[in-house]
């Protein structure tokens, strides 16, 4: 499916071809950036930020994308200062960004607003997270980052640890995974945080097997270490919070003693006290690599969207 | 055309109906959810005929609901097919059957039913926005969110129409 005009809100909705082009796209994109040399591809364009939860990276890298393409960005990061604040609808308040921009980007707590919001939007829209369903920017950056760092998606060995309930993250990195092959993908968290059924049997529907395993089992196998915080915010219940809290911890030590040499840590940050900063130094870390690389991803995203696959 | 009677060609249970609507085919024991769904209490005057576990050469075992003076509209129809997937609906004048339909369930439900997650988009109040489900499977009922991706079964679909929330 073209790129130019399109909405960017489920991660099911991008085969394996859209997300090659966006990876190349954003290899062309790091090499621009190394070289200080970046095309002004979206000069005069004005990318709408709509951030109605709090966001640092994704915010941000897609500022900053939009910035070193030449766009001019408006937009806020939080509901008060805005009318929402006094009472303004979520749909009035798409309305008016899409008259005022080339394409919005938002993020909202409930599930389902960044589909609404396309809906009623006729610049393209990209989901920055909606609730605990969608982060399909998340999941292409997470993969590009696989694909730099190993080569390939495909082949690889994959645990998904932590918060797999609430995190949408894990639910959109599932789902795009169904697009590659990977050589097997592991689970592994505490029993109120397992994978939610829905997510568990679309994602096997699509092909992908995924196997709960313990956590120095999955340590010991995995090429790729995917760790998650818990998602305090989305407990309907903070007494449950306060059940699973601290939980399970990846320290260098437990690293150390089970996972395997050229294994690599990512995480969507932030990170709360679930991967400890003595990681950080290990040969393991490659999260902030994984942060870093949201840039050129979402500037191939952007211009992919906005320019189209000749831009 | 006759007129479901309830004893598939034996003894009659329940007499005809002069005008009004009869549907037959009501999976057992699924008529009094169908007479709630239709807001028919009993209170209005007209006549009500239940029948309950009769024999049926297709289902082995059904329930029908005969009407005596209503006519239901299209949308309540649609609400029925939700928990009679294979009813059939039959228009009675002068005790003639003059229009037989099977109800279908339809492929997107609108408007009808609320999504149980508290944190969709379309449960947010202040916003135009009406509820859609996908139906991804009639029998047995499976419905998804088309917003959420929340999915609702047959139990959750009875009690929101029955409760009319």
């Amino acid at each position: 499916m073209p790129w130019r005009g399109r909405d960017v809100i489920d991660p099911r909705e991008f085969s394996r071809e859209d997300l090659e082009a966006l990876f190349e796209r954003a290899d062309e994109m790091r090499k621009e950036l190394s070289a200080g040399s970046v095309k002004r591809r979206l000069d005069g364009r004005i990318v709408a930020t709509a951030f109605f939860e709090p966001s640092t990276r994704t915010r941000l890298s897609f500022e900053a994308a939009a910035k070193r393409l030449g766009a001019d960005v408006i937009g806020f990061s939080a509901e008060e200062g805005t009318s929402v604040a006094k009472g303004e609808s979520f749909v009035d308040t798409i309305r008016m960004l899409d008259g005022y921009s080339d394409l919005i980007v938002v993020r909202h707590k409930y599930e389902g607003a960044a589909m609404l919001a396309a809906e009623v939007a006729q610049a393209p829209v990209i989901n920055g997270g909606d609730g605990s369903q969608h982060h399909p920017t998340q999941a292409m950056l997470d993969l590009y980052t696989v694909r730099t760092l190993f080569g390939s998606v495909d082949g690889l060995n994959f645990l998904l640890l932590g918060d797999l309930r609430y995190a949408r993250t894990v639910a959109s990195l599932l789902r795009m995974l169904t697009a590659f092959r990977p050589a097997s993908v592991m689970l592994s968290s505490p029993p109120q945080l397992r994978l939610r059924d829905e997510v568990r049997e679309d994602v096997e529907s699509r092909g992908l097997k995924l196997i709960e395993v313990p956590l120095e089992e999955g340590l010991s196998r995995a090429d790729v270490i995917y760790v998650t915080r818990i998602q305090r915010e989305r407990f309907p219940d903070l007494q449950e919070y306060e059940k699973v809290r601290g939980s399970y911890r990846v320290t260098r030590r437990l690293l150390e003693a089970y996972a395997r040499r050229g294994a690599k840590v990512l995480h969507p940050l932030p990170r709360v006290d679930e991967l400890t900063p003595d990681v950080d130094n290990t040969e393991f870390q490659a999260y902030f690599t994984q942060a870093r690389l949201g840039v050129p991803l979402r500037m191939a995203l952007l211009s992919l969207v906005l320019g189209g696959d000749g831009a | 055309m006759s007129q479901g009677t309830g004893g598939e060609g034996r003894k009659l249970l329940v007499s005809k109906i002069r005008d009004g609507t009869v549907i037959d085919h009501i999976p057992a024991g699924r008529a009094l959810v169908v007479l709630r769904i239709l807001g028919v209490t009993g209170s209005e005057g007209f006549r009500v005929a239940v029948v309950m576990n009769v024999d049926s050469a297709r289902m082995k075992v059904k329930d029908i609901v005969k009407l005596e003076g209503y006519y239901p509209r299209m949308e309540d129809i649609m609400k029925v097919s939700l928990v009679a997937p294979e009813a059939t609906v039959n228009i009675v004048r002068d005790y003639n059957v003059v229009e037989k339909r099977r109800v279908e369930v339809p492929k997107v439900i609108e408007g009808v039913l609320r999504c149980p997650n508290p944190t969709c988009i379309s449960r947010k109040s202040g916003e135009p926005v009406v509820s859609r489900f996908e139906v991804i499977s009639s029998s047995p009922l499976r419905l998804r969110c088309y917003y959420c991706g929340t999915e609702l079964g047959e139990r959750e679909v009875i009690s929101q129409l029955v409760g009319g929330s």
